[in-house]
């Protein structure tokens, strides 16, 4: 590796110098010495791991006993498992639901933040606290809030007299339930979003006035088009990170014998969560990894597809191809 | 105070504007705007705070009412009952996992600090063949979900006997992490490179350069990186969850499951013991983001991080 690297510029050494190492040399070794704890890192904790789930992934594999090699089964067993289907359900409806909500309502609470005066900090706080919440926290308390006789959740559409929804075991409820728990911390997002909206030019707005644009024709030609790469962002980011939601989810639904058979754990089990059970509680080792390796692939045809989809209608400033 | 350096310091990274500068010059389009826009202003953000607040205020109310009123409608800690807190405290080592969390926190936040800060600047100050495609690299393993090596991570730790330890929940950050590397990469970027090539010439070591010079111009951007992985790690199911068996050695998410599976629905419904818990195992994020408010927000605005 180090040989590819030290090959120093065309530059000849002078001929007295040839004893010492060179500069150029003596500073590539150092350029490797402090990219070296990446280099391991990279090798022992993503490389090598990424080799070995591929391989267990062809085996069957319980901890206990040698991996036994199975060829392709476990893909193939995988395909038709239907409970892997539902938890890829699960998941992928989460996803369509949670990710442009937390867009737009975030995005909807970044321009009123915009227009705050003095007291934008305050409210910023506000609404960035929620994320602070460890999501075990998070969980608990929304597992008490969605209650169907008691939450507050039911008490306050109580009020607009609306009869709440059974949201923690009627199946078709629990989903929502827990988008509602997630939009609770989207507090990243507004503030990508401010920081987005802030950085628009204001002369655009002017401009733009002056044209006769009215409030909607500025929002859609000015600043939309100018905040389309935090758009992009959040959109990706909020994407992978939803197809890999655990914690909260974890936490209200699983982990427990009776919690799992008081509420409808099914309606509420996402494809990480599954992932894990399969691997640490029935050590199904080579099942998970090809479980693990089929998110990768997913994540990566949806991140591909949506930037893709995105070259059409992100603008870059100063972009210059 | 520190605070008009960092600032400055943080601000050629961004091209965000700083929070707090960009914000005082709407107040002069607000009034020329009609009196009913403003009052639907107010009321929608008014609204959104509340709606925001209100599981916080009924988490705390709550929490602090006797058992059979925890469910009670309301808000209000009424009737009061502070000995909850006292019995969440007996009935599980709270302290103890406390403590845990906080070593474990600042061990994984100030091995991935140290660590990515000295691979970034070996990224930043260098230049050598292979240079971007390596960089390219480290980006790259961003996309890479957690779930892929997950199971070969933990059979490593578990080959070297590190298994209900809690090396494992901190060990692998000394070895840097592609997003603070990015992060940091990009703050030393934004320093003057004559300003060590000078240091240089007076016969300064890289190293020197790295902890004497380029060390303490970042720190800004390092503390962003430690109240992230701070939070990340004190945060984090997952893990103690794979690792860890003795209780003694749980982290608070993990042991606050505990105290859900057995006290929640799972057990004799003490919820007001689960609250407490879960009040005990908020209030030092609350505090430590009132602490290093600028930092979180500065953290997200420039680069975009989910937090």
């Amino acid at each position: 590796m180090a040989t590819t690297v030290s090959a120093p510029a065309p530059s000849a050494p002078a001929p007295g110098r040839r004893r010492r190492p060179s500069l150029a040399r003596r500073e590539a070794r150092w350029a490797w010495l402090f990219l070296a704890p990446w280099i391991v890192g990279f090798l022992v904790f993503q490389a090598g791991p990424m080799i070995a789930s591929a391989w267990l992934s062809l085996t069957e594999y319980d901890v206990i006993n040698p991996p036994e090699y199975t060829g392709l089964d476990n893909y193939r067993e995988l395909m038709a498992d239907p409970q892997v289907a539902r938890a890829l359900g699960n998941t992928v409806y989460y996803t369509a639901l949670h990710v442009p909500l937390v867009m737009v309502i975030s995005l909807g609470l970044a321009l009123l933040l915009k227009r705050v005066g003095r007291l934008q900090g305050f409210f910023r706080t506000v609404f960035y606290l929620p994320v602070m919440t460890p999501a075990v926290a998070v969980g608990i308390l929304f597992l008490l809030l969605l209650n169907t006789q008691d939450g507050l959740i039911n008490r306050g559409l109580a009020l607009v007299g609306i009869d709440g929804p059974s949201w923690t075991t009627d199946p078709h409820w629990v989903m929502p339930g827990i988008v509602l728990m997630s939009l609770w911390s989207l507090g990243s997002t507004v503030i990508i979003y401010l920081a987005a909206l802030q950085n628009v030019p204001r002369d655009l707005y002017e401009a733009a006035s002056i044209d006769g644009a009215g409030g909607w024709a500025r929002f859609r030609h000015v600043t939309l088009p100018m905040i389309s790469g935090a758009l992009f962002f959040t959109l990706i980011v909020n994407t992978i990170a939803s197809l890999q939601m655990f914690t909260e989810v974890y936490t209200m639904y699983f982990g427990n014998r009776e919690t799992q058979n008081r509420f409808n754990s099914d309606a509420a089990t996402f494809y990480v969560i599954h992932l894990f059970q399969e691997a640490f509680q029935f050590l199904h080792m080579g099942y998970a990894s090809a479980m693990a390796w089929l998110l990768f692939l997913i994540i990566m045809v949806i991140t591909l597809v949506q930037v893709k989809l995105s070259n059409r209608f992100v603008y870059y400033e100063g972009e210059d191809k | 105070m520190t605070a008009a350096v960092e600032r400055s310091a943080v601000a050629p990274v961004s091209g965000v504007e700083p929070a707090g500068t960009a914000l005082r010059r709407p107040a002069a389009q607000e009034g020329r705007r009609p009196v009913w826009q403003r009052v639907l202003f107010v009321c929608a953000l008014v609204g959104a705070a509340v709606i925001f607040m209100l599981p916080f205020v009924w988490l705390i109310g709550a929490s602090l009412r006797p058992r059979e009123y925890v469910f009670a409608p309301g808000f209000l800690p009424v009737p009061f009952a502070p000995d909850n807190y006292a019995d969440a405290w007996r009935a599980a080592p709270l302290v103890t996992w406390l403590l845990n969390s906080v070593v474990v926190g600042v061990a994984a936040a100030a091995a991935v600090t140290l660590s990515s800060a000295w691979v970034a600047f070996g990224f930043a100050y260098f230049r050598f063949p292979g240079r971007n495609l390596l960089f390219g690299l480290v980006l790259a393993t961003m996309m890479l979900p957690f779930a892929v090596t997950m199971i070969p991570t933990y059979l490593i730790w578990s080959e070297l006997r590190l298994t209900d330890t809690q090396v494992p929940l901190w060990a692998g950050n000394l070895f840097g992490s592609a997003f603070y590397i990015f992060l940091l990469r990009q703050f030393l970027l934004s320093l003057p490179r004559e300003y060590f090539e000078a240091a240089r010439v007076d016969g300064a070591s890289y190293p020197q350069l790295f902890w004497k010079l380029a060390f303490p111009l970042i720190r800004p951007a390092l503390l962003v990186a430690f109240v992230f992985e701070f939070k990340a790690s004190w945060t984090d199911l997952l893990k103690p969850l794979i690792y860890l068996r003795d209780e003694h050695l749980y982290t608070l998410p993990r042991g606050l499951k505990v105290v859900l599976d057995r006290f929640g629905y799972g057990g004799e419904q003490q919820w007001e013991v689960v609250l407490a818990g879960s009040v005990i195992a908020t209030v030092p994020m609350i505090i430590l983001f009132f602490l290093a408010q600028r930092h979180f927000i500065e953290g997200i605005a420039t680069t975009g991080r989910k937090g």
